[in-house]
């Protein structure tokens, strides 16, 4: 009996090799047949876990800039633009696996990650193989910081963080904030951070406090924030969380508002917001009917693809990281075109002097990689339609 | 005390959730010996069913379906992978249920395409806000606890008032003797299975109208809590699980509202190691001697 | 020749040929090709697979807290080895952080950058080992009395309380709080994880073969047998799970190591479940299974069954072979070992054993003709 089974185990085994090895090369020859020459961009974004949801908006962003322009043109000859699309599920200890996969498939450059994270653990399989990344929406300091192929276009968290705390307290009025994070979640824990700083040295005063991960109850938190008697409840936690904050001080009547990060610029946080009577405010990067012919062009594509609009969460509303992926993929064709080459090496070379007007705004490289970018859209969830609404660009004083 | 208030109705809430799960792991512990890990699974299947089985027909068949589902596969799971494994070690059954756990997450997870589903306001009457004594709050919170008394009363009447509640007791003290008696052992257990099922998709329809999605994790802590409730309580007392529970539920809120949130989870971990190593038959047990 | 020469030759033969393959692996393939990282992370996971089955499978005590000594060897690592200039970097919210040295820079220091580093390295991950093991002896005393699932549970959730306070940001000047240790220095290649982790199991089978190790055994088979027989119950029990501890806490450092940043998160009653799945999977009370089920499991997950959740598997691409569908085929693999397999893919035997099964059969063959 374990004979036999050994052996079906040996087969499979052997099989499944077989099969690897036959797709690599059918891989290789499809364009080959149709006569184009591929580059191949790699997405290194989370589709499942607790950014999934995210991740997913992101990509879109990514397939929709694709169809758009589905070629590059190269020292002078036409290259077809091939997504690799690798999910590295949210979670650190997926990142270097996800990654590897990516190196493998031969990617010129890599776009993601959607959280931060993931991002530093990938970033230091993608330094190895000398292959540059642009990170589109991972916010923290420490993706560029100490990794050299670490490229990004969005704001980060210091900034983030002051906007949002320079927004509470002097648009707002107020000067008790409550800030909540997860427990374990360096983008939540980096972002309560700046926010603290910023809103302290503005003359606040702030009480922090966590939460153990998979918690579903958040009653308790906002009685804790009433009792502090906050004015604004700060969480930048991930998309499940807002949700249940949002219920939870629904709820309990809290009558402040609720100020959150970018994750919280999604529609399934204006879903769970809708007929709420609850405030609620948050900065982004990008602010829908920005770019009319970006916002028509993908909501139509969006409405023809059953996929697409069920990735998005089952609307054509657009969300500001799908708007960052579709700049982030102009920005990596930009790279290579550059770069003349399809070559790793001479696109991480190209990628710091690229600039490019995206429909998010200006994107350009500071000396450690970072966007020069200096204003943040907020916005306000209008709970009676169920959109967000615009507010004003803030930038920093 | 006005203070205080919302964080005690939101604690009984909560308990009464951990309760009906708790239920659960205490009957099967009780004759099987057996931790059964895949419980909180069972416990986050049921809130997949109740949001696939919403959106697409009337709440008031929904829900019993939901119900059904939630029997048929804690029916199903005993007989698959518990049965099967009676007389091997009490580690091979254990490994078995925590075997069964990473099935049930791996499958939900491939079903829901490993993004949370949404809850849409599936019972609309008791997710409506009440306020009481000051307090605002969901309905749903204070007809938790009061439908979970109801539902412990009705077990509590069932296992000592009729003959399959008769046949649980003979099996949980002496497996073997009551297999002589001419006790169907195997129908004892399904039966088991049944009630701790059915009690969780109750908790389960309860706990996700609270909530606004079900992530495939989301059966995880409630389990292991509910778990610590169980044996806090005394494993294999019903009453004793329920009053277990309760306390969870309580000083895990009262321990947020004083500020310690970063332990919240952690404070119920401690008090299981405190309970196992003080008083490892819970506040109800019954002393169990062991063989040789 | 006798048969446990031939035995001895034929154990040395094969590993000599795996180290070689790897030491292959490594010069022919960049150190990110996904070959070189399964090597890695499945041997990472042998050697934790085998601290537990030392302790599950050996000596019978069901304990889940491995993943909870492992996030201390992880810590102690991350925490001793990332350089001082970087400190202020990673540690950005906690003013670079409590602790203002780094091994492998102490050690580069008068023996030199690379030998210096890896005496460094390797201390450090030491110092995790022993942290896990202290930890292990404290946990030990009270819970160690309890029995069989009264002891999973309790380890279990040990192990959850501990990751909340690596992630409390008192203690943040040590831990970074929520946020990750990264920076540190860690092996590129392949080979030195196999070596290390090697050279660990050879000292965890030369344990188990030793007196102890047979006590251990002694234990599990029948506890108040093996305490007639004079063995003392308390001090073997807490000898075992501390040194399973040790050697979970080494290969936590090991998996910082692979992961390249460090966070709590990852260490969670899930890693602890996996891995006991490999155990079970390898056989429980075989040292070889347990290696052979983690290079299995690692293989089959992070490479082999990709194409489950890419849409092509076997040349087929079909609609099911979507996101998780590996997962699933996994676990459904597993259930069938729990349930049909019982005694995994090894049974009790280890590596020198297969020989026995076929010279047995060439026995039966003889006898038939």
């Amino acid at each position: 009996m374990k004979k036999l089974f050994a052996f079906v185990l040996a087969l499979v085994m052997a099989l499944s090799l077989a099969a690897c090895g036959g797709d690599k090369s059918s891989d290789s020859s499809t364009p080959a047949a149709s006569g184009d020459k591929v580059v191949k961009i790699g997405v290194f974004e989370p589709q499942t876990g607790d950014n999934g949801a995210g991740g997913k908006q992101e990509i879109l962003g990514m397939q929709y800039a694709n169809t758009v322009q589905p070629t590059v043109e190269i020292g002078g000859e036409t290259y077809q633009v091939q997504l690799e699309i690798v999910d590295n599920r949210t979670t650190a200890e997926n990142g270097p696996s996800a990654a590897a996969e990516l190196v493998n498939r031969n990617v010129s450059i890599v776009l993601g990650s959607y959280g931060s994270g993931v991002s530093m653990a990938g970033g230091k399989v993608f330094e190895e193989a000398g292959i540059p990344a642009i990170g589109v929406t991972c916010t923290n300091p420490q993706v560029t910081a100490d990794c050299s192929v670490y490229h990004r276009i969005c704001f980060l968290d210091p900034f983030q963080g002051t906007v949002l705390a320079n927004y509470a307290f002097n648009e707002l009025g107020v000067k008790t904030a409550y800030v909540l994070g997860m427990l374990g979640s360096d983008y939540d824990q980096g972002l309560m951070y700046y926010f603290k700083e910023a809103f302290e040295a503005l003359g606040g005063t702030v009480k922090s406090e966590d939460f153990p991960e998979g918690s579903a109850n958040f009653v308790s938190y906002i009685n804790n924030a009433k009792a502090e008697g906050a004015g604004v409840i700060f969480a930048p936690v991930s998309i499940n969380y807002a949700q249940l904050i949002i219920e939870a001080a629904a709820a309990q009547g809290f009558e402040g508002a609720l100020l959150g990060s970018d994750t919280w610029d999604n529609n399934m946080v204006i879903e769970s917001a809708k007929g709420k009577d609850t405030q609620i405010f948050v900065t982004t990067f990008y602010q829908e009917g920005g770019n009319a012919d970006f916002d028509n062009g993908i909501k139509e594509w969006i409405n023809a693809n059953a996929d697409a609009k069920t990735n998005n969460g089952g609307n054509d509303m657009v969300a500001a990281v799908t708007a960052m992926g579709y700049d982030a993929y102009f920005t990596a064709l930009e790279a290579i075109k550059a770069a003349g080459s399809t070559d790793p090496k001479a696109v991480l070379e190209a990628l710091p002097g690229v600039t490019y007007e995206g429909v998010s705004g200006h994107i350009e490289f500071d000396d450690i990689g970072d966007a020069v970018r200096d204003s943040a859209f907020i916005k306000t969830a209008n709970t009676a339609d169920g959109v967000w609404d615009f507010v004003k660009v803030q930038g920093v004083e | 005390m006005q203070e205080l208030l919302p964080y005690l109705i939101n604690g009984i809430s909560v308990g009464g959730q951990y309760a009906l799960i708790a239920i659960g792991y205490t009957l099967v512990y009780g004759i099987l010996r057996l931790i059964n890990f895949a419980h909180g699974d069972v416990f986050m299947v049921a809130g997949l069913v109740m949001v696939y089985a919403t959106t697409s027909m009337p709440f008031y068949i929904a829900l019993p379906l939901v119900l059904i589902a939630t029997v048929i596969l804690g029916f199903v799971i005993e007989r698959v992978a518990y049965k099967p494994l009676r007389s091997a070690p009490r580690m091979s059954l254990m490994i078995s249920a925590i075997g069964v756990s990473y099935l049930i997450q791996n499958l939900a997870f491939y079903i829901t395409g490993g993004v949370p589903q949404p809850v849409s306001n599936p019972i609309p009457w008791i997710s409506e806000n009440v306020t009481i004594l000051g307090a605002s709050t969901k309905r749903v919170t204070l007809v938790t606890p009061v439908l979970t008394i109801l539902l412990v009363v009705a077990l509590v009447y069932l296992i000592n008032h009729t003959k399959i509640g008769m046949a649980m007791r003979a099996a949980a003290k002496d497996f073997e003797t009551a297999q002589l008696m001419g006790i169907k052992i195997n129908a004892v257990i399904s039966m088991t299975f049944v009630i701790g099922s059915f009690l969780a998709a109750v908790g389960s329809m309860l706990y996700f109208t609270n909530y606004p999605s079900v992530a495939i994790t989301s059966g995880g802590m409630p389990g292991l809590k509910a778990f610590v409730a169980a044996v806090f309580g005394g494993i294999g007392s019903i009453p004793g699980a329920v009053v277990g529970a309760f306390i969870i539920g309580l000083c895990e809120e009262i321990i947020k509202g004083l500020g310690y949130t970063t332990f919240s989870d952690a404070f119920t971990f401690a008090l299981l190691i405190v309970v196992l190593c003080v008083k490892p038959t819970g506040l109800f047990g019954e002393k169990v001697t062991d063989k040789v | 020749m006798t048969m446990k020469k031939k035995k001895t030759i034929f154990t040395a033969v094969v590993l000599a040929v795996l180290l070689a393959a790897c030491v292959a692996v490594d010069l022919t393939l960049p150190s990110y090709h996904i070959a070189v990282t399964v090597i890695k992370k499945a041997t990472v996971y042998a050697l934790v697979a085998v601290s537990m089955n030392l302790l599950n499978g050996f000596t019978g005590l069901f304990s889940l807290g491995q993943a909870g000594f492992m996030l201390l060897g992880a810590y102690a690592y991350g925490v001793l080895t990332i350089p001082v200039a970087k400190r202020a970097s990673v540690y950005q919210y906690f003013d670079g952080g409590a602790i203002q040295f780094s091994l492998p820079e102490i050690f580069a220091g008068f023996l030199g950058d690379t030998v210096g580093s890896t005496v460094g390295m390797l201390l450090a991950l030491l110092v995790g080992g022993l942290l896990a093991a202290l930890m292990a002896y404290l946990i030990g005393l009270p819970v160690l009395r309890l029995k069989s699932d009264y002891l999973a549970i309790a380890t279990l959730g040990f192990a959850e309380i501990l990751r909340a306070f690596f992630q409390w940001n008192a203690l943040g000047p040590i831990t970074n709080g929520s946020n990750l240790l990264k920076s540190y220095p860690t092996f590129a290649h392949a080979t030195p994880y196999v070596i290390l982790a090697g050279l660990m199991i050879a000292v965890i089978l030369l344990l188990i073969t030793s007196t102890y190790g047979r006590a251990f055994r002694a234990i599990r088979d029948d506890e108040v047998a093996a305490e007639a027989m004079g063995i003392n119950l308390a001090r073997h029990k807490r000898m075992a799970f501390i040194i399973s501890s040790f050697f979970a806490g080494i290969g936590g450092g090991m998996m910082a190591m692979y992961m390249g940043t460090i966070a709590a998160a990852p260490f969670k009653s899930t890693l602890t479940y996996e891995i006991l799945l490999i155990v079970v999977i390898g056989g429980i009370g075989s040292i070889t299974g347990s290696v052979l089920a983690s290079f299995l499991y690692i293989f089959s997950s992070e490479w082999l069954l990709r194409g489950l959740d890419s849409g092509k598997f076997l040349g087929i691409n079909s609609p099911i072979f979507k996101n998780g569908f590996r997962m699933v085929v996994l676990s459904v693999i597993i259930m069938c070992i729990v349930l049909f397999f019982r005694k995994g893919i090894m049974g009790d035997k280890e590596l020198p054993d297969l020989l026995d099964r076929r010279s047995r059969k060439r026995k039966k063959e003889a006898a038939g003709k």
